[in-house]
């Protein structure tokens, strides 16, 4: 589906001292797409991306960008047409927000107008409020600087983006805001990514395909995410993977076919005759909901009264699920939150749209995995064998 | 007989206010004599500590050319190249800039090794010319400090400068040197005060190049 943009061909670097920080690596990098380069401290990921934009020469080898070796051009213009984003953003301090961003086209010779103009798009582009465009660096909080670093590297709208662990110095919930929006703008945009990590979970989650690299500068394994979580190719990727490879797998199985239970669901204004007809014994709880139909809690039938349901006594719901967007692995950690063991779906809006236990989850999992064989990549989403209740309507 | 008479004294007999011993004259020749040094100094240091802060390498040379321009001791210089050449600006710029080479030099390599590496890194990656990495990404960041060694070599020449009193030239030493010669101590303090002043007014300009020179996103850091 996509073309080689950046070949690897059998490159090794070897520092005078003797040290060999990549050694004999092959890599197709495709086209318009993520690759991340993971593995642990001392394996050459960075210097294998250094050695795509010449900030380090290989030994042996060559490098291909688009057919042509990379050292055929000079080594300015090279780097001038790939974006590059490095840990702490490098922003330059004594520059305003929008000259720190116009820095590339300013290079390529663009006036100083036309440079800003572009600067000011791209700080649209990557969630930046125009605001800042006057600020100075130290103005702005990590994240803020590291959509800086990104938006300077997509000025002169280069094919390739090499980023160096972009993300690993903000804390967990910007990183995953700012891996959320490069996958928006990746999605806009299709750059040729080259992502280096040491974050196995960053890598999963925004890689198209991911090479596992192990210390040496040597491939362990090269595959999508969901190959790489199922068929780790050998003890060394499987460690490091990590204990819960399986629960990570899940995030590739849609949890669209979950069968869904409606009938235990009361509104929070209930009668005690609807509440009687919803205890229909199927479940031990009932999930109350609020007037706007978004969830409350659980409670036993006997406990609730009708007209004076206490919202504050109900037991958590655990963080519910969207069976359209949402994985296996949201439905089954919703579940497990949950002290009833039931996991509560939700629509777009938030309204409750059926509750659902374990043991469907588990069966969901179990299917899951009868439909993908533990050798190929979990590509296509799995046909679910119906094992519900059996009066249980199918919610979409 | 105390100091604040003396300053009352000097300063306030209109005699020294005009004629070619005036204090406007001798002020203006001691500015001259300063920046001339300063001028030389920093056409000397500066772009060695530049270049050498950029590339990283002879550190050690620095401190020893720094050391033993610090040792030279400037009075024995000035001595010695009156004897070497005679009388002249030669012999007493030799010593202002020998003392003023090594703060600025000293102080321009440290500052531009202290640069934080990462914007230079992203400013290679992004494929900027190695003069553009000195001029636009280090030099802006180092300039606060470069400036302070500018700065120290200042004030080390207008204290210093007084010393072309000693070989027949002018400046604000010949009110001292002319002073204890004829123990009119009147005239000694009243040097020594307004060579105490330029020295403040040389802290004050300073500053002021400071906030003109020095972008608003490094001085906050700093």
């Amino acid at each position: 589906m996509f073309g080689v943009l950046i070949r690897i061909d059998s490159v090794t670097k070897r520092y005078p001292d003797g040290t060999v920080a990549v050694d004999r690596l092959s890599l197709d990098i495709p086209d318009r797409s993520i690759t991340v380069l993971v593995g642990p401290s001392g394996c050459g990921k960075t210097t294998t991306l250094r050695m795509i934009n010449r900030m380090v020469e290989p030994t042996e080898g060559t490098i291909l960008l688009d057919g042509k070796d990379v050292t055929q051009q000079p080594v300015n213009t090279l780097r001038r047409s790939m974006g590059y984003v490095i840990q702490n953003a490098g922003l330059f301090q004594h520059r305003t927000i929008l000259d720190n961003i116009a820095t590339v086209p300013r290079l390529l010779g663009w006036g100083k107008d036309r440079a800003r103009g572009r600067a000011r798009e791209l700080m649209e582009r990557v969630g930046l409020d125009a605001a800042l465009a006057k600020r100075y660096p130290y103005q702005l909080s990590g994240g803020q600087q590291q959509r800086v670093g990104v938006a300077r590297a997509l000025a002169a709208d280069p094919p390739v983006l090499l980023m160096d662990e972009p993300f690993s110095a903000v804390d967990p919930v910007v990183r995953k805001g700012l891996q959320d929006e490069l996958l928006r703008i990746q999605a806009e945009l299709g750059k040729t990514i080259v992502f280096v990590t040491h974050d196995i979970d960053e890598a999963v989650k925004l890689g198209t395909m991911v090479a596992v690299l192990r210390t040496g500068g040597r491939l362990a394994q090269y595959a999508p995410p969901a190959e790489l979580l199922s068929a780790p190719a050998d003890a060394f990727v499987e460690d490091f993977l990590g204990a819960d490879r399986g629960i990570r797998r899940l995030s590739f199985f849609p949890a669209t076919d979950l069968a869904l239970l409606t009938t235990p669901i009361v509104a929070v204004d209930a009668t005690a005759e609807q509440i009687a007809a919803r205890a229909t014994g199927e479940t031990p709880y009932l999930l109350v909901t609020g007037l706007d139909g978004r969830p409350l809690g659980w409670s036993a039938p006997h406990e609730l009264t009708a007209g004076s349901i206490d919202p504050g006594r109900l037991l958590s719901h655990g963080r519910p699920f969207v069976p359209g967007t949402d994985s296996l692995r949201a439905a089954l950690d919703c579940a497990v939150l949950s002290p009833t063991g039931w996991a509560v779906a939700v629509g777009a809006d938030g309204r409750v749209t059926g509750v659902v236990s374990q043991q469907t989850i588990a069966e969901a999992i179990r299917g899951a995995h009868a439909a993908v064989p533990a050798d190929a990549p979990a590509a296509a989403p799995p046909s679910l064998s119906k094992g519900g209740p059996s009066d249980a309507k199918v919610a979409g | 007989m105390n100091l604040l008479h003396f300053i009352n004294a000097f300063f306030g007999d209109g005699a020294h206010w005009h004629g070619y011993n005036g204090i406007p004259t001798r002020v203006g020749e001691h500015v001259g004599y300063t920046l001339e040094a300063l001028a030389i100094a920093a056409l000397i240091a500066l772009p060695v500590g530049l270049v050498t802060g950029h590339y990283g390498r002879g550190g050690n040379v620095l401190a020893m050319i720094a050391v033993a321009g610090r040792a030279l001791p400037t009075f024995g210089l000035l001595v010695l190249m009156t004897l070497l050449v005679g009388f002249g600006m030669v012999n007493v710029m030799t010593p202002l800039v020998v003392l003023a080479v090594p703060p600025i030099l000293v102080t321009t390599y440290e500052a531009m090794r202290s640069v934080d590496p990462s914007p230079v890194d992203a400013a290679r990656g992004m494929g900027m010319s190695e003069a553009g990495v000195l001029f636009q990404v280090e030099l802006p960041a180092a300039l606060p400090l470069i400036l302070g060694g500018l700065r120290s070599g200042a004030i080390q020449i207008v204290s210093t400068a007084t010393i072309a009193a000693y070989v027949s030239l002018g400046g604000l030493g010949r009110y001292i040197v002319d002073g204890l010669y004829q123990r009119d101590y009147e005239k000694v303090v009243g040097g020594a005060t307004l060579v105490a002043g330029l020295a403040l007014v040389t802290l004050a300009v300073f500053w002021a190049l400071g906030r003109f020179a020095v972008s608003r996103g490094v001085r906050q850091r700093a």
